[in-house]
């Protein structure tokens, strides 16, 4: 870990973009998240650190609503994105999901050339006036995805012939295709090799100047490296949440030193 | 000897063998079952396979040659002036046989004493028909005398073979029984003796086909020597006559193939829409509660005997459509019977194939599929049309071949259904019929195998072999192509 560059890590203050209030997940009778406050700023990568199973993947799903998709599971509380509750019975969840885009842990390609698969999301939304508009599109989500290079030659290959690092960023320039506000990302390096995450961190990181990016990991190295923000979670509680430098450096709760000195998780 | 008591008797002797072998193992070891190399069952189940094994292979030889052996030497004693009158050989054979069965039944039954029955030279027919054994006419002498070397052959081989299986079966056992040591491996023999049993389970089936395979294979040769292949490929008249005056039968598959081709495809043109779409609903939309009481429901469609469809076919759905298509609205429907009513009818006894096949390979689908188009704001319509169904479409399609394969030899819903006329038509509700339902006309009652009428069967079972075998393939071949670049 660069200790070096998490102290000179320069410190910015970006407008609010999610606000969760008061949040509790339920599967079933088990309490997954437990009263999670959080702000989580533009333009800003946010990363969520923890132990398996202490919740932070689920919280992730939340800001999407890909929980609805799970019969069992149920959210109170309230998630403010741009000051407006998504939960709210007036939104609709498939259009909440179009402006916050998710890459998921491993990539899912989906079984159709890599065009389409970036086009994917531009079609169902209606974004393209024409053909070339969406070739423009397409193209512009690939140079942003880092990967335009690698496949500009074989747009009509099918994406599940790309190697797992080209297979994410694909996902990647999948998701930023239909111009999302907030970028959520769930472990998207853990089924990469380490040049392959190298790439995507660098990603996630020039992602930061369109988008808020929300990304959860296992790797304390890797939350360290890509974001500003850092929120531990520990149980179903946010333990702690701060700047990046300061939670790895300085941590004011023992749990979470505990945990990024690994003696605990 | 009766042939249960043998078999009973080589149990036995594999019973004792398995308590003596795994006796002998375990005093070998000083009773300590630790220093044995196998456990002590392995030491009995040794024994017991040797006493089984060759004996049991020995009773099925000698079961399938008896019969030959003794045939050509009945037939070799015969007087050739005979077999020139009785006709044919096989009628004299069967004349001998039935003296010589009749003759033992008298023996078993207590009606004449060995000696008797082997002296016996006249009243043959009376005395054998108080018995219940019926003789077409009086018994010559000659068919006596060959009914007697029957007899005496048959039981010299049958006392041969029970004294060979039984002295083969207490070698073996004995054989075993020697073996049975501490250090002998028996576990490792008895493995073996397993994979045998496993392997001769797979080739009996594999052998079955490829009997099956040629049976039909000779039986279509023999065909298109009484019948030119060109007619019966390319002919569009079928005709055949039962009177026996050959040659005035129109044998061609053309009108057969047709209505075979009609029938499935309206049955596929029901059952893949309607069990696609339900398979969608079970797998994507469906509560849990709903998919536990609907799949099983669905399912049970496919357990119904397809006689009941046909019956379904015959008393309901065919005055429905001629009450519906018949003369006294459209005219389109003369009668009840129609490819329409056996479309109609197999399709719906195809929708459970169609559907839980694809139920099974829509859920096989990644759920990191479904996330990802739900998680770029598509519905779940969008998700399922553009992602779901392209990704299980190689396993789908294999699915609709399969239903097609069943529907083109399906029978019964056909015979009841559809009727029985071969003809050429565009119109789905005139009647026609399929290879398979003719096959069943052309061997049902008193077929005589070596006219083309009756061997025309075998050649339409080849077409229909072929048929299916094709589509089986090619739905693997499709599964196969598609299946890696989707996972």
């Amino acid at each position: 870990m660069n200790d070096m560059r998490i102290l000179e890590r320069d410190v910015e203050t970006n407008e609010v973009k999610i606000a969760a209030k008061n949040v509790q997940v339920f599967y079933g009778d088990n309490h997954a998240i437990k009263d999670v406050n959080v702000d989580i700023e533009d333009k800003t990568v946010t990363a969520f650190i923890g132990p398996s199973g202490c919740g932070k993947s689920t919280f992730l799903r939340c800001i999407n609503r890909m929980n609805d998709t799970i019969d069992v599971c149920r959210v109170q509380g309230d998630i403010l994105i741009d000051g407006e509750d998504i939960y709210d019975p007036k939104v609709d969840p498939v259009q909440l999901r179009a402006k916050v885009g998710m890459v998921f842990q491993k990539p899912n390609p989906f079984p159709k050339s890599i065009y389409d698969n970036v086009a994917y999301g531009p079609r169902i939304h209606g974004l393209s006036k024409n053909k070339g508009d969406l070739d423009d599109i397409v193209e512009k989500s690939l140079r942003r995805a880092a990967i335009w290079d690698e496949v500009k030659d074989r747009l009509n290959a099918p994406g599940t012939g790309l190697s797992g690092g080209q297979q994410q960023r694909l996902c990647i320039a999948r998701a930023v295709a239909t111009e999302p506000e907030v970028l959520l990302m769930d472990e998207p390096c853990s089924a990469l090799d380490p040049i392959a995450t190298a790439q995507v961190e660098e990603l996630i990181d020039e992602l930061r100047t369109n988008y808020s990016v929300v990304i959860v990991t296992h790797s304390m190295q890797q939350a360290a490296r890509v974001s500003q923000k850092t929120a531990f979670f520990h149980l179903g509680n946010l333990v702690e949440y701060g700047e990046t430098g300061q939670i790895f450096t300085n941590p004011v709760d023992p749990r979470t030193e505990s945990y990024i000195t690994g003696r605990i998780g | 000897m009766p042939f249960s008591w043998l078999v009973l008797i080589i149990l036995a002797i594999a019973g004792v063998g398995y308590v003596l072998g795994r006796q002998r193992a375990l005093t070998s070891a000083g009773g300590d079952s630790r220093d044995l190399h196998s456990l002590p069952s392995y030491y009995g189940a040794n024994v017991a396979m040797w006493a089984i094994v060759p004996a049991a292979a020995l009773l099925v030889v000698w079961l399938l040659a008896q019969p030959y052996i003794v045939n050509s030497r009945v037939l070799a004693t015969l007087p050739d002036t005979v077999v020139s009158d009785g006709g044919s050989v096989s009628l004299v054979m069967s004349d001998i046989r039935r003296v010589a069965d009749g003759l033992d039944l008298a023996v078993r039954d207590g009606e004449m004493t060995g000696a008797e029955a082997a002296a016996i030279t006249s009243d043959v027919r009376e005395k054998l028909g108080a018995l219940g054994v019926a003789l077409g006419s009086e018994v010559s002498p000659e068919v006596l005398e060959g009914a007697q070397t029957y007899r005496t052959l048959n039981a010299t081989g049958n006392l041969a073979m029970s004294v060979l299986a039984l002295l083969i079966a207490a070698v073996g056992a004995a054989y075993a029984f020697r073996q049975s040591h501490a250090l002998f491996r028996a576990r490792n023999v008895v493995e073996r003796g397993i994979l045998a049993l496993l392997m001769f389970a797979a080739s009996v089936a594999i052998l079955t086909t490829v009997g099956i395979v040629f049976a039909l294979l000779f039986n279509t040769i023999e065909f298109f020597k009484l019948y030119p292949a060109a007619d019966f490929f390319f002919g569009t008249n079928w005709a055949p006559s039962f009177s026996g005056r050959g040659g005035a039968s129109d044998l061609g598959v053309l009108p057969l193939l047709w209505g075979t081709f009609y029938i499935s495809i309206i049955a596929l043109m029901v059952a893949v829409p309607v069990g696609l779409f339900s398979a969608i609903y079970l797998s994507e939309y469906a509560s849990p509660r709903v998919r536990s009481i609907a799949k099983p429901l669905i399912e049970i469609l496919a357990g119904i005997p397809t006689i009941v469809y046909g019956l379904f076919a015959l008393l309901t759905v065919g005055p429905i459509l001629v009450s519906m298509f018949g003369q006294d609205t459209v005219g389109w429907m003369s009668g009840g019977t129609a490819v329409m009513t056996a479309g109609l009818v197999m399709g719906i006894m195809l929708i459970p194939f169609v559907s839980s096949l694809s139920d099974d390979i829509i859920n096989a689908v990644p759920q990191a599929l479904r996330d990802g188009s739900y998680g770029l704001g598509a519905t779940q319509s969008e998700t399922i049309r553009q992602v779901i169904l392209p990704a299980a479409l190689p396993g789908i399609v294999g699915a609709i071949l399969l239903a097609a394969s069943r529907a083109i030899g399906e029978t019964m819903i056909v015979v009841l259904g559809a009727g029985a006329a071969a003809r050429l038509s565009m119109n789905p509700f005139d009647a026609m019929t399929t290879i398979t339902a003719k096959i069943v006309s052309q061997l049902t009652g008193d077929a005589d195998f070596a006219s083309p009428e009756a061997l025309v069967a075998f050649a339409l079972g080849m077409t229909l072999f072929v048929l299916t075998l094709g589509l089986n393939v090619f739905a693997l071949y499709i599964v196969r192509k598609y299946r890696e670049q989707y996972d």
